[in-house]
């Protein structure tokens, strides 16, 4: 087990593409730690770099204290479960599993024996003489984890681990993932996508976007105090409200609507500077009644969440959400007021956070 | 109505022409080897095993047979291992103007074994000393066939996910590794074609052992086939047709077995 670091990282395809642009990142040991971003913001070349398998255009990569940028991918001690899991189509589960330690040249005996070992811990003990096409894709996930248990690496990378699951086993296998990581005490780097996967499994992330990383951080700084816009925008399944406004003295002038400076940015906008204001619709209070520094417009969607629902509020020209509870949800058309949290409210000035 | 009734009995009438003129000829190559004076009309054979007998004695028949094994299997592994790798390479690296270089090779391999290139090939096989060879003819078929070969296993390779081999190099594995581990496993009804295919078309070639082998008990089957006169200067029908049973057998197995044995393709482990 082993601590990741990466030096002023840099990948440029040739063409002139620049995936990943002078990237600092250290992840210590033993920590769960995900790579989230759009398509196309250069998770995924990162992981495939601190694998090896994209060569570094600068920087360094540096595992356990060993500088590897300029290894082979199989001498850098990782193991990488790909988003299609790789399972030699030709090759039964046993052999599928043992497959690291074949390479390693271990024993026959001694890589059936680890490969039963391991297959028994994720549950795949009567399954271990079937092909990967007779398995069903949870099934096909695990053998990809035994085969990354197996070769006993310093760090494990996932590409987009749960992304071939369906939506139930998903999350299934969310809590199965982070409980083995948690047993299993070694390094894990996960690149996905999908902001509510990173929230949930991972101890910190980092936020990338076009090759920079927007954020570091636990799951609940990112999610609480985005650090600049692009990340406030993508973080949280519902969106964040970001409204232009301007500082006027204590308050701010938000969508035509006066609104009390947030606890975090108090004292620290001059007059009349221009900011956007973020506060998600969870972090809102509804009411029917008007309230001051509340937006007030009129109902134009609800849209039912299951245990809440999200309402949008026509205010002036721009739309404002607010999550409200399951029983006091407004009817389309009515009048309703929005109150922010000033606790959990943010100011950003030139998209990066006050 | 009438005129579709019309159409379909023409059809019909047409497809069975069609079939008689391809099936009379195969018809006559099973019956005429168990008759005993045959000619080339259709017989019902009298069963006789004499024709067999006459092959069997002949000096240079069951040999060539050999021969022909020994030429068509050398041919084929070679051809199987060398456009392997190189379809491989071909597939995975990146070279400026490879495409242009496969073109380039599909359309010089009709050169290499065609009539064109005789007179070159056998000076350079005379030079070489591998006149009157076996193993200068293989070195030539395996020639002649590996880039149509390698254009044909290039597509296969093409068509298999690279993360197979991408997660084998993770674990370690080196390059000849991975094509003995995973890039061969996964290619494997490909090579069963190719190799189908080389064996098939060294069977069947007549002028390249013809040109280039002279001493009677190197030559192959296809060779032999062109001697069996009587001595009249009459082809020898009843040995023609046992011999040309016997030739053709091999090949038959031979596509009946492969297709069994790699009819069928993998599926699964790459999540779709």
């Amino acid at each position: 087990m082993a601590a990741i670091e990466l030096r002023g990282l840099t990948k440029v395809y040739p063409g002139g593409v620049k995936a990943l642009d002078a990237l600092d990142l250290a992840i210590p040991d033993g920590e769960f730690f995900a790579l989230l971003g759009p398509s196309g913001c250069g998770k995924t070349t990162l992981l495939r770099t601190i694998a090896g398998l994209e060569t570094a255009s600068g920087g360094s990569v540096v595992i356990g204290e060993r500088d590897v940028t300029a290894l082979q991918p199989g001498a850098r001690d990782v193991a990488m479960v790909f988003q299609d899991y790789a399972l030699f189509p030709h090759m039964d589960v046993t052999d599928n599993i043992a497959y690291p330690l074949r390479i390693k040249k271990v024993a026959k005996a001694a890589r059936h024996e680890k490969a039963a070992e391991v297959g028994a811990r994720l549950g795949l003990d009567h399954l271990m003489d079937r092909r990967p096409g007779q398995l069903s894709g949870g099934q096909q996930q695990r053998v990809a984890l035994a085969r990354v248990m197996a070769t006993q690496a310093q760090a494990y990378l996932f590409d987009e681990p749960l992304s071939n699951l369906d939506a139930r086993l998903r999350l299934e296998a969310r809590t199965f993932l982070k409980k083995l990581q948690r047993e299993l005490g070694v390094t894990t780097v996960f690149v996905t996508h999908d902001q509510a996967e990173a929230l949930a499994m991972a101890d910190r992330m980092a936020v990338m976007e076009s090759g920079h990383i927007r954020q570091i951080g636990t799951p609940a700084e990112v999610f609480q105090r985005p650090a600049n816009t692009f990340v406030a925008s993508f973080i949280g399944s519902t969106p964040m409200n970001l409204l232009d406004g301007v500082a006027r003295g204590d308050t701010l002038e938000v969508a035509g609507c006066k609104v009390a400076v947030p606890v975090s940015a108090e004292g620290r906008v001059p007059d009349g500077t221009a900011i956007v204001y973020g506060v998600r619709p969870e972090y809102m209070t509804y009411s029917a009644e008007p309230a001051d520094g509340a937006f007030g417009g009129k109902v134009a969607i609800v849209e039912n969440l299951g245990a809440s629902h999200l309402v949008t509020l026509d205010v002036g020209d721009v739309i404002v959400q607010a999550v409200v509870p399951e029983g006091s949800e407004p009817l389309v058309g009515d009048d309703g007021y929005a109150l922010p949290r000033r606790d959990r409210a943010l100011v950003y000035r030139d998209g990066e956070l006050v | 109505m009438t005129r579709f009734v019309l159409g379909r009995i023409g059809f019909y009438t047409l497809v069975a022409v069609l079939l008689a003129f391809f099936s009379i000829p195969l018809l006559w190559l099973v019956t005429a080897p168990f008759t005993s004076d045959p000619t080339y009309e259709v017989k019902v054979p009298d069963f006789t095993l004499d024709n067999f007998r006459a092959v069997l004695e002949h000096p240079y028949a069951l040999p060539s047979l050999w021969n022909s094994v020994v030429l068509s299997v050398g041919s084929a592994v070679l051809v199987v291992v060398m456009a392997a790798l190189a379809a491989y390479a071909l597939s995975r690296v990146r070279l400026p103007g490879r495409d242009a270089l496969l073109y380039a090779l599909l359309l010089l391999s009709s050169i290499i074994t065609g009539t064109a290139a005789m007179v070159p090939l056998f000076q350079l096989a005379v030079e070489l000393n591998l006149i009157d060879s076996q193993l200068g003819l293989i070195l030539i078929l395996t020639g002649g066939l590996l880039p149509a070969a390698i254009f044909m296993l290039k597509d296969f390779m093409d068509s298999t996910p690279k993360s197979y081999e991408e997660s084998a190099r993770v674990f370690g594995a080196s390059p000849l590794q991975i094509v003995r581990h995973v890039v061969v496993p996964l290619v494997r009804p490909g090579l069963a074609t190719i190799a189908v295919w080389a064996v098939a078309n060294v069977w069947g070639n007549f002028l390249m052992p013809y040109l280039l082998l002279s001493d009677v008990e190197k030559q192959p089957a296809a060779v032999i086939t062109y001697t069996l006169y009587t001595e009249g200067g009459q082809a020898n029908l009843s040995m023609l047709s046992t011999f040309g049973l016997l030739y053709s057998i091999p090949v038959v197995l031979m596509y009946l077995f492969v297709s069994k044995k790699y009819g069928f393709r993998f599926h699964g482990g790459i999540k779709r």
